[in-house]
C-alpha cells in the first residue's frame, strides 16, 4: 500500500515538474547553478572512476585471455567496448547516485524540515519549478556529458594500464578499439546516461522534497534516495540492455 | 477580512481539531493560543493554503482559498507574509539576499531600489548594517527579525507569526513583541500570532482564539479573556501567572 502511495506521490511530483518546466524565469538562475553542481563539480570523481575502470578492465581482460590464442589487440577491443557500452554509464551512474543524489536529497530535505520550502510557497513561488525542475534538467543534460568524460578516460586508463604493465602498446590497444568501435554503442551509452540522470535526480528530489521528521528524517530520506537511485539505475540498465541491444 | 468556517483537520486517524470557525477583521491582531501539539501551527498554515483541511473553508475577500487554482493561489499567497518558527531563512544566501529574495523575483526594481528597500526593511527591524552577514552568524532573535523583514518586504495585507518569541530570552521576546505592534500600526497589517506565551498575547493581541481538546475552545477579546471563567483557558493563563504579574495586564494593547 505504501509503495503505491509513494509511486503516486512521485508521479504527481513529476507531473508538477513537467507542467512548471515552462516557468523558465523562475528556475533560470538555479539551472546554471545546478549545471555547475551536477556537472562541473562531478568531473574529478568521474575522471577517477573512468581511468581506474578502464585500467582494471584491461588488466583483468589480459589476465583472462592470457592463453596465447588471441591477438593482444582484442584486449583493447574488449576494454573499450565494455567501457563505452556499459561501464562508463553504469559505474559513473552509481557513483553519481552517491554524490549528486545524496546532495540533492539532503539539500531539499533540510529545506523541507526547516520550513524553507514552505517559505518559498508562502511567498508565491512554485517550489517545484524553483527547486525540482532545475535539478532534474541538470541531471538529464549533464549526465551524458559526464558519460563522455568517463568513457574517454576509461579508454585512456585502459591504454595507460596496458602500456605501463607491458601487456600491449598503445597503438595495439587503439587498433582493437577502432576495429570494434560502433557508433550505435555510443548512442546506447548516451541513452543510458540520460535515463540514469533522470532516475537519480528525480528520485533524490522526490525523497528530499517529501522528507519529514527533523535531522533524522533528512538522514532517512538521503539514505533511501541513494539506495533507491542505485537500485533503479541497475534496473534501468537491465531494461535498456534488453530493449536496445 | 479572513473568515474561517468549520475547519477540520486530521493526519491519518489522528484528529488535530474540528469545526474551527472564527473571523479576523482587517487591521486586527489575533493571537491563537493553546498547548504545544494542539495544532496551532497547522491552523496557521491553512490560512494561506500551505496545508489543506479535511473539511471547511478559509474565505478571504469572498473566495475560499482552497478552491483557488494554483496560479490564483500563488497571487493570493503574496498578500501574506509569514514569520516561521525557525525563521526559515535560506542558508545558501546572506541576510541581504534573504530579504531581497521576493523583490528580485516578484518586482522589476533596479538594484539600487532593491538595496534601498532592503535597508529600509532591515532598519525597521533594528538590524541596520546586518545585510552582509551569513545567516549562520545570526542569533535566534536576529534570525527572527530578518525573517520579519523578509515577510514585510512586499508589503503584505496579512502577517502570520508562528511562535515569534519561542526560544528567545525575555528582553529579545519583548523587542519582537514591540516590532509586531509597531508593524501592525505602521503598515496597517492584519496579524495572526501563534503563541503559547501569554506575555506575547497581552502585549500584541486584540483578540484571542484558544485551541483546546481538538476544537476552538474559546474566542474573544483580550479584555473578555481577563474576565471570564473558562476553566481550561484560566488554567492555561494561570500557568503563566508569574510572567503576567511581572508585566501588568493593563499594559496590553486593547481595542
Amino acid at each position: 500500500m505504501d509503495a503505491i502511495k509513494q509511486f503516486g506521490q512521485y508521479s504527481q511530483l513529476l507531473y508538477q515538474a513537467l507542467r512548471s518546466s515552462t516557468e523558465f524565469s523562475t528556475y533560470r538562475k538555479n539551472l546554471f547553478h545546478e549545471f555547475v553542481k551536477v556537472g562541473y563539480e562531478s568531473i574529478p570523481i568521474i575522471m577517477l572512476t573512468g581511468v581506474f575502470t578502464g585500467a582494471v578492465l584491461t588488466l583483468q581482460t589480459a589476465y583472462q585471455l592470457d592463453t596465447g590464442l588471441y591477438p593482444t589487440y582484442i584486449i583493447g577491443a574488449i576494454t573499450s567496448q565494455s567501457v563505452i557500452i556499459e561501464l562508463a554509464a553504469v559505474i559513473s551512474g552509481l557513483v553519481l547516485a552517491g554524490k549528486v543524489g545524496a546532495r540533492i536529497s539532503t539539500e531539499l530535505g533540510t529545506m523541507r524540515v526547516s520550513e524553507q520550502i514552505d517559505a518559498l510557497e508562502s511567498m508565491g513561488f512554485n517550489s517545484v519549478s524553483f527547486l525540482v525542475v532545475p535539478r532534474i534538467l541538470a541531471g538529464i543534460l549533464m549526465f551524458p556529458v559526464l558519460y563522455v568524460a568517463a568513457a574517454s578516460l576509461g579508454v585512456f586508463g585502459g591504454i595507460l594500464a596496458g602500456a605501463l604493465d607491458g601487456i600491449l602498446p598503445a597503438a595495439e590497444f587503439m587498433k582493437g578499439a577502432r576495429a570494434f568501435f560502433f557508433a550505435e554503442d555510443v548512442v546506447f551509452g548516451f541513452v543510458k546516461s540520460f535515463v540514469f540522470g533522470f532516475v537519480i535526480t528525480s528520485i533524490s528530489c522526490f525523497k528530499g522534497y517529501f522528507a519529514f521528521g527533523g535531522a533524522e528524517g533528512v538522514g532517512t530520506a538521503t539514505t533511501k534516495a541513494t539506495v533507491l537511485s542505485c537500485v533503479y539505475v541497475l534496473l534501468a540498465d537491465f531494461i535498456l540492455a534488453a530493449i536496445l541491444l | 477580512m479572513i473568515q474561517v468556517r468549520n475547519l477540520t483537520k486530521s493526519f491519518g486517524t489522528n484528529l488535530v481539531w474540528e469545526n474551527v470557525s472564527f473571523d479576523i477583521e482587517a487591521g486586527e491582531t489575533l493571537a491563537i493560543i493553546g498547548k504545544s501539539g494542539s495544532g496551532k501551527s497547522v491552523l496557521l498554515k491553512h490560512l494561506n493554503a500551505l496545508m489543506y483541511p479535511d473539511a471547511g473553508e478559509v474565505i478571504i475577500d469572498g473566495r475560499c482559498v482552497f478552491d483557488l487554482r494554483y496560479g490564483e493561489l500563488r497571487k493570493m499567497r503574496q498578500r501574506f507574509g509569514i514569520l516561521f518558527q525557525g525563521a526559515a531563512l535560506f542558508d545558501s544566501i546572506n541576510t541581504f539576499e534573504n530579504v531581497a529574495f521576493p523583490l528580485r523575483y516578484f518586482t522589476n526594481q533596479s538594484e539600487s531600489e532593491i538595496r534601498d528597500h532592503v535597508e529600509e526593511a532591515l532598519a525597521m527591524v533594528n538590524l541596520e548594517g546586518a545585510g552582509p552577514k551569513a545567516t549562520s552568524e545570526l542569533s535566534g532573535g536576529m534570525r527572527k527579525r530578518v525573517g520579519l523583514a523578509r515577510a514585510v518586504i512586499l508589503k503584505p495585507d496579512y502577517l502570520l507569526y508562528d511562535e515569534p518569541t519561542s526560544g528567545l530570552d525575555p528582553l529579545t521576546s519583548s523587542e519582537i513583541n514591540e516590532l509586531i505592534v509597531s508593524l501592525a500600526g505602521t503598515l496597517d497589517i492584519t496579524s495572526i500570532v501563534i503563541t503559547h506565551d501569554m506575555h506575547s498575547v497581552l502585549e500584541v493581541a486584540e483578540k484571542v482564539a484558544f485551541i483546546d481538546e481538538k476544537k476552538l475552545s474559546w474566542f474573544g477579546t483580550v479584555q473578555e479573556m481577563q474576565h471570564q471563567d473558562h476553566p481550561q483557558l484560566m488554567k492555561f493563563v494561570r500557568a503563566s501567572e508569574y510572567q503576567i504579574q511581572t508585566k501588568p495586564i493593563s499594559g496590553a494593547k486593547i481595542g
